[in-house]
């Protein structure tokens, strides 16, 4: 076990470093592309440039400034942004971090309550009128683009119903857990939704297949022949084993999303998360805070990676030896 | 005869597919005697599992309809509501299934599986039920059941898993354990020991219905046989009379196709020509018919079973009752005519064109 | 060799195909052990017989028939076809030699390509190896259509559209496309009804006259092989613990494991056993067979062998020629 769990951390380092590397490169060895002129901002002359770049050390070799710029991240914590100087970068992540994690767990909560219990319902009722209905539902949720759903989300909140129908609603922002539970829950709750309504069709879709599938499996028609309720079937038997496969794709999403892809839901409703962080350093090419934010990213997806790992062989027996 | 343990009537089951309505089990009757061992034998499409399948309503496709009378203990099953009819699966008829690698959910221990049978039908502390969950797994020959009791099924060797299964079965003492190729996915060598579990069990006093298509397997530990051929009986009777005396040119062409690992050896074996009806294509009159070398104009008349010699013996067939082992020397001697050099070819393009045609 | 019961078919007493001391072992991952699929098999199989491999799942015989026609590669030892070690053959150098052996699988319904037509799939090896034009190679399609008793209006079908038994025609027709002088057939029958079941087996015995065929025949039923074999090796965890004559062998077994393995065959009650002399004696063995990957010292049956001594669990027996042909891996052997 023990062993496992350092191979596991060392390919995670190694992942990480592959990809601060491939990021760092994508900058620095891109033609055309000069931080330096970014950072000195328009217009600046050759001597200013000149300084700019000696002062964030750009004039030395690639692999020394790939060094330096680690060390300023990981070991002085120090590394500023070249777009806002003197603001850090790794405060930034701080401040971001749980913003994006109240977002994508509140909606995971919700899109894997929603999508547990559309594709039960959905598997258990085949060939019945509801089968389709519940899964034209869910057809809809994915095909909503998230910024659209938003978007039409805050114009109904915000705007067309504003003062009669949605006058509880909060307008867009972010409210700290800490500061005052209720505030924070009332903000979240429909970037909530509309995040959740996209992945809880797609689990409902994914689910629904599994449920179907085990149904017709020999262990089900066993647990029948032992004179087990459906009810107990359908729960204990066949949605247990569906949810082997459910899961695992569950911590590569949840990764993904803690780690920015929950992007546009931030943007649309003004939370300043993660992915609306990368967002910004992206849309100004600042590679201090992109560098820190895909690590970051990174780190997200790899322990969720072993997170699945773990919960893998919890759910499924077969897989503990192998 | 004593009252029948299980009495069923006129089974039919249909299929609604695309093709249209198929019938799978076409008016099947028998029945099983307290303690006694049945048989039932076929290839496939036969309809042997889905008439055992229906009996013990398991059949969840809402394509299927099931009708006639099945009778367990003077209550017919078919029309039995689903909560009494939970209280009977498991606890009075329990069935094993052919492929124990697939049979049991592989996320729970097999003695979880067998607490959970065991506490669906009484009322026991799961403490207790585990305590006997042991004892059943000692019972059916697996070694350190304490420990054992605690594996999940792919820590067991396909054997020790049909084991496992049987030992579920067993676990609410049955009336009657229905077993659907039980060894059929097992080593000849672990065959040989599932056997003689069963055997030992039915010394106990379970009755059991063993399908199989394996003619040995039979003659090895039924009682009494039953023959079907596309969803209807063709031939029922005491093993022994089935075995020494067949009766049905279908029973004959399944005991002579076979390869014996005893006897004379034969270079080329007797064959049924032509393929196994397929459900959907059953004929008007008997399903044999147009694979029997004995046809005749009868034929085209559904024949119903009928005792020959002895009043057990029975068989759905238009040949004249008497001398049917003379019979089965001239059907014999009608297949190896066509094993000459000129006829060989002949009865290769009659089996093709049989093949064509289903 | 002795001539076959009705006199037909002698076969020819040169060796066909030799297989000297046939490795094959998998490695497991994470462990430093292997799997030792074939562990040391040598036989020899003489042009127009029949060899029959028997044993139970895992204990090697299916590697074994890759092994012999190289469709894997082995770990050790050589197998010679005509005369030609084609255990370490290129490639190139080997695709001469193909057409001359070829393999029949068990599962007609994966062994052959869903997607295309019975006769495309009877023509692929003539295309493979250049049998000659379009009009040429359907001509030949036909041909095999006809002799495996297929019906030329089958040739336009696709496999689901035939039964278990026409599928596996189908690839009979296939092996035999390049005329091959050996046919490796793994376990052909087993997924077949009895009644179809006994037809293809005959196929089986008039293509070997027609053709002069000789066959590498692996299979579990031990009635089958029987029926089928000329001679029979008996397999146990990657090991021929005896091969005999198949009616020196079904009459006197003279490995445990053998005897064991047909006393378990529950044979057909049917009235004529008790011709055959006393019943037979029923060994049942107790557990089951070791995991190839940990086989035990000496002796591999020795786990479970009723007569196991000493000196098997020290003093791996090997297969050695007796008096009468028939070789026998066991110390003490329970026939000559």
């Amino acid at each position: 076990m023990l062993v496992f769990a350092l191979k596991r951390f060392g390919s995670a380092l190694l992942v990480m470093f592959a990809i601060s590397v491939l990021v760092f490169l994508i900058f620095f060895a891109t033609p055309g592309v000069d931080p330096a002129a970014r950072i000195a901002g328009r217009n600046a002359d050759a001597a200013t440039l000149a300084q700019v770049r000696h002062s964030f050390g750009l004039d030395r070799p690639l692999p020394v400034r790939y060094l330096l710029m680690m060390r300023h991240l990981l070991i002085d914590r120090d590394l500023e942004s070249f777009v806002n100087r003197g603001s850090k970068v790794i405060p930034q992540i701080v401040q971001a971090t749980p913003v994006t994690l109240s977002l994508v767990m509140g909606a995971a909560l919700i899109w894997m309550t929603a999508g547990i219990l559309m594709g039960t319902a959905a598997a258990t009722l085949r060939g019945k009128a509801a089968d389709p209905l519940i899964m034209l539902v869910g057809v809809v949720g994915v095909s909503l683009p998230a910024y659209w759903l938003g978007e039409v989300v805050n114009l109904l909140t915000q705007k067309q119903f504003h003062d009669s129908l949605f006058s509880w609603v909060p307008p867009p922002g972010y409210v700290g857990l800490g500061q005052n539970p209720g505030q924070w829950a009332l903000h979240m709750l429909f970037p909530w939704l509309t995040l959740a309504l996209l992945y809880a069709g797609i689990y409902a879709r994914l689910l629904r297949g599994e449920v179907v599938t085990a149904l017709g499996e020999d262990y089900v028609r066993t647990a029948r022949a032992k004179g087990l309720s459906e009810r107990r079937i359908l729960l204990r038997h066949a949605l247990r084993c569906s949810l082997i496969p459910i899961v695992s794709l569950f911590g590569l999403d949840f990764g993904a999303l803690v780690g920015g892809a929950a992007l546009l839901t931030e943007v649309v409703f003004g939370l300043p998360g993660i992915g609306k962080l990368t967002y910004d350093a992206l849309q100004n090419l600042d590679l201090p805070v992109i560098m820190g934010t895909v690590l970051y990213a990174a780190f997200f997806v790899v322990l969720a990676n072993a997170l699945v790992d773990i919960l893998y062989a919890r759910l499924d027996p077969r897989a503990r030896h192998a | 005869m004593p009252e029948p343990l299980l009495d069923v009537r006129d089974l039919r089951v249909r299929f609604r597919t695309r093709q249209g309505l198929v019938t799978a089990v076409d008016g099947l009757s028998f029945s099983v005697a307290p303690g006694e061992v049945l048989g039932v034998v076929g290839e496939s499409g036969s309809g042997k599992s889905v008439s055992m399948l229906a009996v013990l309503r398991l059949l969840t496709n809402p394509n299927v309809t099931v009708s006639g009378e099945v009778r367990f203990r003077g209550r017919d099953l078919l029309t039995l509501p689903d909560k009494e009819m939970r209280a009977v699966r498991g606890r009075e008829i329990a069935m094993v299934f052919q492929d124990p690698m697939t049979a049991l959910t592989p996320v729970y221990t097999v003695g979880w599986q067998i607490a959970e049978q065991i506490r669906a039908h009484e009322r026991i502390s799961r403490k207790e039920a585990e305590t006997r969950a042991v004892r059943l797994l000692s019972d059916v020959g697996i070694p350190d059941a304490a420990s054992r009791v605690h594996a999940y099924p792919h820590e067991f060797s396909g054997g020790m898993r049909q084991r496992a299964v049987i030992a579920m079965a067993l676990s609410c003492d049955p009336a009657l354990l229905i077993a659907d190729e039980p060894t059929t996915a097992l080593d000849v060598t672990v065959q040989a020991q599932i056997l003689d579990l069963m055997r030992e069990l039915n010394t106990q006093g379970s009755a059991m219905v063993l399908i199989t298509h394996d003619m040995g397997v039979v003659s090895q530990i039924a009682d009494r046989v039953l023959v079907l051929y596309g969803g209807r009986a063709a031939e029922e009777g005491p093993r022994r009379a089935v075995f020494h005396g067949p009766r049905h040119p279908y029973t004959w062409g399944l005991l002579d196709s076979v390869p014996r690992v005893g006897g004379p050896r034969l270079r080329r074996l007797p064959t049924i020509a032509g393929v196994p009806v397929s459900p959907g294509a059953l004929p008007e009159g008997c399903a044999f018919a147009p694979r029997c070398r004995l046809r005749h104009d009868r034929c085209a008349e559904r024949p119903v079973l009928t005792p020959g010699d002895v009043a057990s013996h029975l068989d759905a067939c238009w040949l004249p009752p008497d001398d049917r082992a003379g019979l089965r020397l001239t059907a014999r001697a009608a297949g190896g005519e066509q094993s000459g050099e000129h006829g060989e070819k002949q009865s290769e393009k009659q089996g093709r064109d049989t093949e064509v045609a289903s | 060799m002795t001539t076959a019961q009705d006199g037909t078919a002698v076969p020819t007493d040169e060796v066909l195909l030799r297989a000297t001391d046939v490795t094959k072992h998998y490695p497991l991952r994470g462990a430093r052990r292997v799997l030792r699929a074939v562990d040391g098999v040598s036989l020899e199989v003489r042009g127009g017989e029949t060899l029959g491999v028997v044993g139970e799942s895992g204990c090697g015989k299916s590697t074994l028939g890759r092994c012999l026609v190289r469709l894997t590669e082995l770990t050790g030892g050589r197998v010679e076809f005509g005369g030609q070690d084609i255990s370490t053959l290129s490639t190139r150098r080997l695709r001469p030699v193909r057409p001359g052996m070829q393999l029949v699988f068990q599962d007609p319904q994966a062994s052959l390509n869903p997607r295309r037509r019975a006769g495309d799939i009877v023509a692929e090896p003539l295309l493979v190896h250049r049998y000659g034009d379009a009009g040429a190679v359907r001509r030949r399609v036909a041909e095999l259509f006809d002799v495996v008793g297929l019906a030329a209006a089958h040739l336009d079908r696709y496999p689901h559209e035939f039964s278990g038994g026409q599928r596996q025609r189908i690839g009979i027709a296939r092996a035999l496309a390049t005329n091959p002088r050996l046919i490796v057939a793994d376990e052909p029958v087993s997924a077949l009804d009895v009644s179809i079941q006994a037809q293809v087996l005959n196929l089986f015995a008039d293509l070997q006259e027609e053709f002069a065929l000789t066959y590498v025949f692996i299979a579990h039923d031990l009635g089958v092989v029987r029926h089928v074999s000329d001679r029979i090796a008996v397999m146990y965890l990657g090991e021929i613990v005896e091969l005999a004559e198949t009616e020196a062998l079904y009459t006197a077994p003279a490995h445990p494991y053998t005897q064991a393995l047909l006393s378990a065959v529950p044979d057909i009650d049917d009235g004529t056993l008790a011709d055959d002399g006393p019943p037979r004696e029923r060994i049942v063995l107790t557990g089951e067979v070791p995991n190839p990957a940990d086989k035990p010292t000496g002796c591999p049956f020795r786990t479970r062998c009723p007569y196991a001594r000493e000196r098997c669990a020290t003093e791996r027996p090997r297969l050695a020629p007796g008096a009468s042909g028939r070789q026998v891996a066991c110390h003490f052997p329970l026939a000559g």
